[in-house]
């Protein structure tokens, strides 16, 4: 098994199994609300396959990735606006 | 311009799209596989499944090119795709194109339906498989299909606690389901499992509960009791719809919503070929030969794909009874309230899209199906609430960078 990665969740660290999508990192920091909708819900992933656009976060700044089709890379920043 | 040219382009990487590129590839042509995925294998064969891996091995033998993490949002030119990757875009060139492009969930609102952590079914177990702990969380799978089974049975096999699942369809049309698999002994094993859980027929859910996250989900049984259940997670699709929206750009006619093709698995578009799900839901076994008859064809050896016309006819007999004993009952029409949001991604309510006649009105009036997904997601729970069919596509058909579209 490779060894496991170490990304951040709004500042928090988080450690997740190699080849883990975003998505689960951010679940894994204990973190429901991965964006707020137009209206102020909260919202987290709904599709799991990169369709719905729900789980959007931000990456290494870079805002709107879909957190379920980018795989956690070290040293990974991840910010929710949830 | 295309920065790269292939023989032949392969959009998708599943089943269908895996056996269409490895079969063209053995006919001599040069071919290019990309998917907007980081890992090959699609939805079915999701994270470290050794079917992909085979596949994929035989692929890379092949020399076939393998773009992961790239999305296909344009068609600017006869045979050209414009893809995006993390890297940035670029434009490919084809004289064949198979479009493998999948399916996704039908979502159907319900009051609560946007909490977090109620997700698609095939969404739970995509969060699970990428390594998200589920062992100990209480897990109500609910919707419609074969594939509440497999994620039920994949959660179960993790260590979940599955409280139940709950089948929108009823036993008598289960019934015939089963009865006439028979006929097809491969898909038995999948079937025994329905005894092994709480796996309650005619039942659905009507909401959800929660304060900022799910924490209940309360169900209905057809002609019986309304009840509560805690809860983590609720995973709950309402059967496949076919991913339509390339062929659609490409001017490929549709028929019911899935992309039309001839015997050989040609679309309206001369040299444009579709296989697997985009072509009508059929499972794996299905998807695997129309890919591979897709191949053969676009590689010209008419001979090898006429071969398998056969397997496909009995597949597709078996595709006809699953869609008949899954069917929606009207009753779900009934679940989302005037005030429950229908489109997510605007925020859009029932009431104010059934305040429009039509598809067009709803997107100009309320933007309805005009975010991100692009009404991927209301689109089908439209079409079932509202018998609206989704319009004409238009490019961008994912949303791209705007460095891209320059």
């Amino acid at each position: 098994m490779p060894d496991p990665v170490t990304v951040t969740v709004n500042g928090v660290m988080v450690e997740v199994p190699a080849g883990a999508m975003v998505s689960t990192a951010v679940a894994m920091a204990g973190v429901s609300a991965y964006r707020r909708s137009v209206s102020g819900e909260p919202r987290g992933p709904l599709c799991g396959m990169g369709i719905c656009f729900e789980c959007r976060v931000t990456i290494d700044g870079r805002a709107h990735c879909r957190s379920c089709q980018v795989v956690c890379r070290p040293g990974m920043e991840v910010r929710t606006d949830g | 311009m295309a920065d790269r040219g292939f023989d032949v382009v392969v959009v998708g990487a599943g089943p269908a799209g895996l056996a269409a590129a490895c079969r063209a590839a053995e006919c001599g042509r040069s071919v290019a596989m990309v998917d907007d995925n980081p890992l090959p294998g699609g939805q079915i064969w999701r994270g470290a499944s050794k079917e992909a891996a085979g596949w994929m091995r035989r692929a890379e033998r092949l020399g076939v090119e393998w773009m992961s993490g790239a999305r296909v949002f344009d068609a600017p030119e006869s045979q050209e795709l414009a893809v995006e990757m993390f890297e940035g875009e670029c434009r490919l060139g084809y004289q064949s194109l198979i479009l493998a492009t999948g399916a996704r969930e039908r979502f159907l609102p319900f009051p609560g339906w946007t909490l977090p952590n109620v997700m698609g079914a095939g969404g739970l177990q995509a969060l699970a498989k990428s390594g998200m702990p589920i062992a100990g969380k209480r897990v109500i799978v609910a919707g419609s299909g074969p594939l509440l089974l497999a994620v039920a049975r994949y959660m179960k096999a993790h260590d979940a606690d599955v409280r139940l699942i709950a089948e929108q369809a009823s036993k008598a049309a289960l019934a015939g389901f089963g009865l006439r698999l028979i006929r097809h002994p491969g898909k038995l094993l999948q079937a025994v499992s329905l005894r092994a859980a709480r796996y309650l027929t005619s039942c659905w859910p009507v909401s959800a509960q929660g304060h900022e996250k799910l924490e209940s989900v309360t169900l209905r049984r057809a002609g019986g009791r309304t009840w509560t259940e805690a809860c983590d997670y609720l995973a709950c699709g309402f059967g496949l719809i076919p991913n339509v929206e390339l062929a659609a750009l490409l001017g490929c006619r549709l028929s019911q919503a899935r992309v039309y093709v001839d015997e050989f698995q040609e679309t309206s578009e001369a040299g444009i070929f579709a296989a697997g799900e985009a072509t009508g839901i059929g499972g794996l076994e299905l998807s695997l030969v129309e890919g591979e008859i897709a191949g053969y064809a676009a590689g010209g050896n008419a001979d090898r794909a006429g071969s398998l016309f056969g397997a496909r006819t009995k597949h597709r007999r078996f595709a006809a009874v699953l869609d008949q004993a899954f069917a929606l009952r009207p009753e779900l029409r009934d679940l989302p309230r005037p005030d429950t949001f229908v489109c997510r991604c605007e925020d859009v309510t029932l009431a104010r899209v059934q305040s429009c006649s039509n598809w067009r009105e709803a997107k100009l009036h309320t933007r309805c199906g005009m975010g991100p997904c692009q009404g991927r997601i209301c689109g089908g729970a439209v079409e079932f609430l509202l018998g609206w069919q989704s319009e004409s596509v238009r490019p961008p058909v994912f949303p791209a960078r705007v460095r891209s579209l320059l």
